[in-house]
């Protein structure tokens, strides 16, 4: 082993790598972004004061109720037993012979859908009562107070635990060789195979995922400082009303 | 006199723990209410029962002559007609000061948000806040909080103005700007109820004084008879105990 014939390996095999670290990033930018408005659209549902009336609170169970099935079942299980489960499942049980791809991106997203919804919920219970009371008080329903008030917070207090889901899955998507998606693990165990060297493609790929992980991590801190916003504010001495929408100064949409 | 709001026989229970009992009471157009009364008497429970932010355990609360605690009745639709002021402003985090006053007007009432601003700016002008249109409530005091919360109300143009302690949170040096704008609101010939422990306020803008104690209401009457004339015995106790 030598620095000369890591750099060969590189300059052989690059386009393996490169499509491997695509595939891998193209798998967790999709999953954690599905899996995020999943796991939103569970932390709100999850969220909703039980209503007055009686047919409407036994609906608002039944889902609770699938909900929690469905968030325990698929933070309870590896990822890697869902893969083959889901993968070889779905041939066997309906003959549908799914895209390995797409197959990755489902089993993604249902996963962090899991993890995110129990996130969002944490950051709905964190925001102060008095947030929803006053959102109450001029008339907004719950999905107007989550929407407009609450969840833009939930948001921001979240990101980092997000982030940390996708850190985890760039990571995690190496398990999904096992139905053979070609992700990085996958193509630098393809490279390994061919040139009967372990180290090496290993080596490279272990540089690329923390490449891949560290660049995620540096955006969403730069996102959260954007989020932030500035920490002064400008006065407004006669305000000329044309003026005065512009983005920055709306947030409602 | 026209009543806008009307509670009749309003009770209300956390678990066995009676906070109001019995509550008969209302609100007459145009006029300033304040409810006093210590600490546990019942008078912030009564308020938040008034625009539902707790669900009152019996009673009625009429509105435009409908009984809005009927089951069929949209409590949006109601709430959005009653501004309501904190005692801890709950001004919305995510929002500046101008989308705080703007977000109920475009959401709730559907106003187009060119209106909307015009609304926003217009009140904020009213409670001398419109400078700080581009400020985040966390870089507010607390006085300019609780205007910019007034300012939020008064964008939906209410029937009526509930204030819950709007002082109770504030600093000694920051209670008189947020009782001035609150007296000159009282000129405009708005509705207002207000709950609070400022007794010199109540005195000199209320049109009736309401004292609670225990979870009723012991007597009620013109600020002269309640502050100087008191019948009962218990509010001759509170007033002692609260003007020495």
């Amino acid at each position: 082993m030598s620095i000369e014939y890591i750099i060969s390996m590189i300059t052989n095999n690059w386009p393996m790598f490169l499509r491997g670290a695509g595939m891998t990033l193209l798998i967790s930018i999709i999953g954690t972004i599905f899996g995020a408005v999943i796991g939103l659209l569970a932390g709100v549902i999850r969220t909703i004061p039980t209503p007055e009336r009686k047919l409407k609170r036994i609906v608002l169970k039944i889902v609770n109720l699938i909900l929690s099935v469905y968030i325990e079942f698929f933070r309870g299980t590896p990822m890697l037993v869902q893969a083959m489960v889901i993968f070889y499942g779905s041939a066997l049980a309906f003959g549908i012979d799914m895209d390995r791809t797409m197959a990755a991106i489902f089993i993604v997203s249902i996963n962090t859908g899991a993890y995110m919804a129990e996130i969002v919920r944490g950051g709905v219970i964190s925001i102060d009562k008095g947030q929803f009371e006053a959102a109450q008080a001029i008339g907004m329903n719950h999905f107007q107070t989550m929407w407009s008030v609450v969840l833009p917070q939930v948001i921001r207090n979240i990101l980092p635990a997000t982030g940390n889901q996708f850190i985890i899955n760039i990571k995690d998507t190496s398990v999904l060789n096992v139905i053979g998606v070609t992700e990085l693990y996958f193509q630098a165990k393809t490279v390994a195979g061919i040139s009967f060297k372990y180290f090496e493609p290993f080596f490279i790929a272990c540089i690329l995922y923390f490449v891949m992980t560290f660049t995620v991590t540096l955006i969403l801190r730069y996102i959260e400082r954007k989020l932030d916003g500035p920490e002064n504010y400008s006065m407004i001495g006669q305000p000329p009303p044309q003026l005065m929408l512009t983005k920055s100064n709306t947030n409602i949409d | 006199m026209q009543n806008v709001i009307e509670v009749q026989h309003l009770s209300k229970s956390f678990g066995n723990h009676e906070v109001l009992k019995d509550i008969d009471f209302s609100v007459n157009k145009g006029e300033v209410v304040c409810i006093i009364g210590s600490s546990g008497s019942g008078k912030s429970t009564l308020l938040r029962c008034i625009n539902l932010l707790e669900k009152p355990s019996g009673g009625q609360i009429i509105y435009h002559g409908e009984n809005i605690l009927d089951e069929k009745h949209d409590i949006h639709a109601y709430r959005k007609k009653l501004g309501m002021v904190f005692q801890q402003f709950n001004l919305f985090n995510n929002h500046n000061v101008l989308s705080n006053c703007m977000v109920g007007q475009v959401k709730v009432i559907k106003r187009s948000k060119e209106d909307a601003e015009k609304v926003a700016l217009k009140y904020l002008k009213v409670v001398g806040m419109d400078q700080y249109v581009n400020a985040k409530p966390k870089q507010l005091s607390g006085g300019q909080k609780q205007r910019v919360a007034i300012a939020r109300a008064l964008s939906m143009e209410p029937d009526v103005m509930l204030f819950d302690e709007p002082t109770s949170a504030l600093d000694p040096e920051m209670v008189g700007e947020v009782l001035k704008v609150m007296k000159e609101l009282a000129g405009t010939g708005l509705t207002m109820l207000i709950v609070t422990h400022e007794m010199e306020f109540a005195k000199e803008v209320a049109d009736r004084v309401v004292f609670m104690d225990k979870g009723v209401i012991a007597e009620e009457g013109t600020p002269e008879q309640i502050f100087n004339n008191p019948k009962e015995d218990r509010t001759k106790a509170f007033l002692k105990r609260t003007l020495s």
